[in-house]
């Protein structure tokens, strides 16, 4: 019976598919008669930005399947939160999206607040408006840059730089650097603007609407622009939902959901600004709402600079909030809470609290969990980037090689915030 | 005496070949030295135009700077990837060089002054070009390395497609002048009206085609650096890139003269030509030259086409256009009516101009229907 049973062999296990091992992703290639190739587009390409890397399977110029691979930056930025403190920490957010870094230090400024129970004065938060929108613009303003240079329109990438000269002038200024400003402070802003640095700002945003023209000029009824970016990486609504997409490619997929409207911060509320909203969601649409959205920036800066209250900087708050550097010297008192802050001894409430902000990439922010101490037990960062790129692997497939490049630059995502 | 060699005409005599040398030498030097000035020149245009100052250390404007970057290109390693097929691996550059070299073999610079009178130049130009296609693609082959690979296969298809619409847009100047030879059609144009003005649509498809074939923006899809990092030329460095650099310049150069050649009178210019065979070469090289500048000047201005889109402009529309273009040639030259050739461009621009009217009038409609957003999960 037994010997029966041994020359009944089991059917054959079907072939295993064949793989192709790329690096540590395992792509199945199906039985396609050797047809099929897989090709690493990055971590070092031109076009993905910084350090992504996609895995794709493509069928001669068309895209089978991809796989984004994430992490080549990975610097463990919230654990390095979870070690420094509230206050320490703002200086690495600026490496965070490194094309908004004012908005980063804002995001964690207000988390650290909320946390402390504290609130920055009136004229602190119409400074963070002003900075917030002035990153917003330069973020937008690189995307379009990138994304038009990745199409093949090199001009307006340089034309965009030029602008984006002025706002890092205007970063300097305010805040002694141009790239890593780390403006914000827990329960306030740095440094206070000057009215001549408002009125220069005031008629940079005066200008940009004419600007945006120009470049608009150049693409949007371009034929080829159309011809490459209409139709290209279509995310419905849906799609987009379910796979938690923020900032302007959830706007252009035709959902209209924008924190500055929907929990305001900062007093966002007192500004009128519309939320553009796409009707097709392909990368086309991506492109027109940064457009309108730049616009909306420069109108909501106006505004805030026409209301900006005057008073303190910072929340008068000494147990949280650091002391100003003026009087740490001559002030007993201010030296005692410098010192005491700066080596820990800061004690936030116990609880937890959520806290997001409207960043040009998405919704950006971080939960905050403080057992007491000067740094929280846990904090927990969400990037933008990193939801929003998780959308390649839905919408590559079927797609064309050069359609991978337009729809990256559609997604304008950046790695630095994307890896942590 | 071979009746073969005795239908010749009569031996070439010493100085003739004497003078042939020398015009060889001195093309060969001119076309080298055009192309590094207009590596320098592209820089410094697109400079201007993107509101930038370019290349100005080296030399008086930063004109040294093509010798600077030859001094670079020499002295780098000259790295052959193991994974290479080396002889055709290093023959490439060359093959790609040396068709861009000989086309402008056949080119009247101005009256007589030619390196070869071909009585089959334009068959000769189309032939030869069409070979700097293997440079490209032998090259990506010998690479063995997949973003090289994609940009020969890009390569080779879109030139040999757009090779097709060069050569029969060329059919209508050939009709008209009834002649191959490329020293009849500049004449033909002398006296009887630049091939602009009597074959608009040809020269539009020749020039858009010439764009192509040159491997320049809005189709520069084998070498775009987005996508394909470098295309065909990814793995080579040092002096071999330096020649496919140059391969593609001095293709631009022969393109700029062949359409300078074929539609914009060549040598002649409201017969200033006759002041002496001076005069013929500078008309020749200021159309030229100006011709390159619009190769740059688009280049820093549009975008790039996906790879399907070119070939379906090319099989679809330039192809087919270029085929009704000679058939109403060749109705004109029948029926003695010149004119007819104007047909097709102004019904193509009433319809451009009538769709883009039409667009603007519709009424755009309601914004399609939006997909319902998905319930939340309710096992939350």
């Amino acid at each position: 019976m037994s010997a029966d049973a041994a020359t009944k062999s089991p059917p054959p296990a079907p072939p295993a598919p064949p793989t192709v091992d790329a690096g540590e992703i395992r792509l199945e290639v199906g039985d396609d008669g050797g047809e099929r190739m897989v090709l690493n587009m990055g971590p070092s390409h031109p076009s993905t930005h910084g350090v992504l890397r996609i895995v794709l399977e493509v069928d001669g110029e068309r895209i089978v399947s991809a796989v984004p691979d994430v992490g080549y930056l990975h610097r463990g930025m919230e654990k390095i939160g979870e070690t420094l403190g509230y206050h320490r920490f703002i200086p690495y957010t600026d490496r965070l999206d490194y094309l908004a870094p004012m908005s980063n230090n804002c995001a964690i400024a207000l988390a650290a607040e909320r946390i402390c129970g504290i609130e920055a004065p009136p004229r602190a938060n119409a400074l963070r408006v002003v900075v917030c929108e002035l990153a917003r613009i330069s973020s937008h303003l690189l995307g379009l840059g990138a994304y038009s240079m990745d199409v093949g329109a090199m001009t307006v990438f340089l034309y965009t730089f030029t602008e984006r000269e002025t706002l890092y002038n205007f970063f300097e200024y305010l805040a002694g650097a141009r790239f890593t400003t780390s403006y914000t402070r827990v329960g306030g802003v740095a440094r206070d603007a000057d009215d001549g640095w408002l009125a220069e700002v005031a008629a940079f945003c005066r200008g940009l609407p004419a600007k945006v023209d120009e470049w608009e000029n150049l693409l949007t009824r371009n034929r080829i622009w159309m011809l490459r970016n209409e139709g290209v990486g279509v995310i419905d609504r849906a799609t987009a939902v379910s796979y938690g997409m923020t900032g302007p490619c959830l706007r252009g997929s035709g959902v209209g959901s924008d924190v500055r409207k929907d929990f305001p911060y900062f007093g966002y509320e007192q500004y009128d600004f519309d939320v553009p909203v796409g009707t097709r969601g392909d990368a086309y649409d991506r492109y027109l709402v940064r457009l309108e959205e730049m616009r909306q920036s420069a109108r909501i800066v106006l505004q805030a600079i026409e209301k900006m209250p005057k008073g303190p900087i910072l929340a008068d708050a000494p147990k949280f909030v650091l002391p100003a550097k003026t009087r740490v010297l001559t002030g007993m008192e201010e030296l005692i809470h410098q010192f005491m802050l700066i080596t820990g001894e800061m004690n936030p409430p116990k609880g937890e609290v959520v806290s997001y902000i409207e960043n040009p990439k998405g919704v950006h922010g971080y939960y905050v969990r403080s057992e007491g101490g000067a740094a929280p037990w846990r904090l927990k960062m969400r990037a933008p980037s990193f939801v929003n790129l998780q959308v390649l692997k839905e919408i590559l497939p079927g797609r064309l090689i050069s359609d991978t490049v337009a729809v990256l630059g559609s997604l304008d995502f950046v790695m630095g915030e994307c890896d942590k | 005496m071979n009746p073969l060699l005795a239908s010749l005409p009569s031996s070439p005599g010493f100085l003739d070949v004497l003078k042939s040398l020398g015009l060889v030498l001195l093309v060969a030097h001119v076309m080298l030295g055009l192309g590094a000035i207009l590596v320098w020149a592209e820089r410094r245009v697109s400079a201007l135009i993107q509101d930038r100052l370019g290349p100005n250390r080296c030399g008086p404007a930063g004109l040294l700077q093509s010798i600077a970057d030859l001094g670079k290109f020499i002295f780098k390693e000259d790295v052959v990837p193991h994974h290479v097929l080396k002889w055709m691996y290093i023959l490439a550059p060359t093959i790609s060089l040396v068709p861009a070299m000989v086309t402008i073999a056949v080119i009247p610079f101005a009256p007589g002054v030619q390196i070869a009178d071909l009585n089959v130049g334009i068959l000769y130009v189309l032939s030869i070009s069409s070979l700097g296609v293997y440079g490209i693609t032998l090259g990506s082959w010998a690479s063995n390395s997949k973003y090289a690979l994609l940009g020969g296969v890009r390569s080779s298809a879109q030139m040999i497609s757009y090779e097709v619409v060069m050569g029969i847009s060329a059919v209508g100047v050939l009709l008209t002048t009834g002649s191959l030879h490329l020293g009849d059609v500049v004449a033909e144009q002398a006296s009887s009206g630049w091939f602009l003005w009597r074959q608009p649509l040809a020269f539009f498809l020749f020039l858009t085609a010439s764009y192509a074939e040159t491997n320049r923006l809005p189709f520069d899809l084998p070498e775009a650096e987005s996508e394909l990092v470098a295309g065909y030329h990814t793995e080579y460095s040092s002096m071999k890139f330096a020649l496919f650099f140059l391969a593609e310049y001095l293709a631009m150069i022969v393109a700029s003269s062949l359409v300078t050649t074929l539609f914009l009178g060549g040598w002649s210019l409201f017969g200033l030509e006759r002041l002496g065979w001076l005069a013929g070469v500078a008309i020749f090289m200021a159309k030229t030259l100006f011709l390159l500048f619009v190769f740059i000047w688009i280049r820093w201005t549009l975008p790039r086409f996906r790879y399907d889109q070119l070939m379906s402009i090319c099989w679809k529309w330039f192809f087919p256009l270029a085929l009704a273009n000679v058939l109403v040639t060749a109705g004109a030259e029948a029926s003695g009516v010149p004119a007819l050739t104007w047909v097709l461009p102004v019904a193509l621009l009433g319809m451009g101009v009538g769709a883009a009217v039409l667009a603007q009038r519709r009424d755009p409609g309601p914004p399609p229907e939006l997909a319902p957003l998905p319930a939340p999960s309710s096992s939350r």
